[in-house]
């Protein structure tokens, strides 16, 4: 299935990418497969997206942990944790 | 519920009563205002940048005040918070919120708060003598959300 894929603050700025679609192959895909994808690609996305690192996944606009299953048009954001106030 | 993000300044005396008025039930009105210092991280700062994510900031905000109003006794409560370029003074976040008595309205305040610092997509970029750089999220504000859970006294 196509994902896309949206990055805020640093993490855009880290990609070099506000918005990114990639294809899942498979069924019964969960957030944690998504993250898996992404470091596939290799190079500063491996680095980034470790687990140490922390960052935040929404999904359909609300922050979720990366057991959440995703479908087919779902909107994921990757981004940092949040600083406003 | 109010929930603005703006560019655009705003006037707590006018959002303050603007909010009491509509109800003459209310007979507390806590508030708390954010603003811009001009120093962080031993660093001056002449400049910050407020990022957010369009489609999910005003859900967040929603879903945040819907939270405190179901835990405390409030009337009403109202948020605003400021997106683009800012500078030390300038204010950068509003919250109000109005009960028949202080205490849910202090405690409700501080609540939003304390969830919007740690739930709601913002992120702030200072600009400073050593550059440009995203400010990085405070464990101190993370425990402050997280002692909600477990504070007895709601």
């Amino acid at each position: 299935m196509e994902i896309k894929i949206l990055f805020f603050a640093k993490l855009r700025e880290t990609f070099n990418a506000s918005e990114i679609e990639i294809t899942l192959t498979g069924s019964n895909k969960k957030v944690s497969d998504l993250i898996e994808a992404l470091r596939q690609k290799g190079g500063i996305w491996a680095t980034e997206l470790q687990n140490n690192k922390s960052f935040r996944v929404a999904v359909n606009q609300e922050m979720v942990t990366d057991d959440v299953q995703l479908s087919e048009s779902d909107e994921v954001a990757f981004f940092p944790p949040v600083t406003g106030g | 519920m109010t929930i603005r993000v703006q560019t655009e300044d705003f006037d707590v005396s006018h959002e303050m009563l603007a909010l009491r008025q509509k109800n003459p039930k209310v007979g507390a009105v806590a508030s708390f205002v954010g603003v811009v210092r001009d120093l962080n991280d031993g660093d001056d700062v002449s400049v910050l940048t407020l990022e957010h994510y369009p489609e999910m900031t005003e859900r967040s905000l929603r879903a945040i005040v819907e939270k405190a109003k179901s835990r405390w006794n409030i009337y009403d409560a109202l948020v605003i918070h400021r997106v683009g370029t800012l500078r030390p003074l300038d204010q950068i976040v509003l919250v109000i919120v109005t009960s028949a008595h202080r205490g849910e309205s202090f405690k409700a305040c501080e609540f939003l708060m304390d969830y919007l610092k740690t739930q709601a997509p913002f992120w702030k970029k200072e600009k400073t003598p050593v550059g440009d750089r995203w400010v990085e999220a405070r464990d101190s504000d993370a425990l402050a959300a997280q002692r909600w859970n477990s504070d007895s006294d709601s």
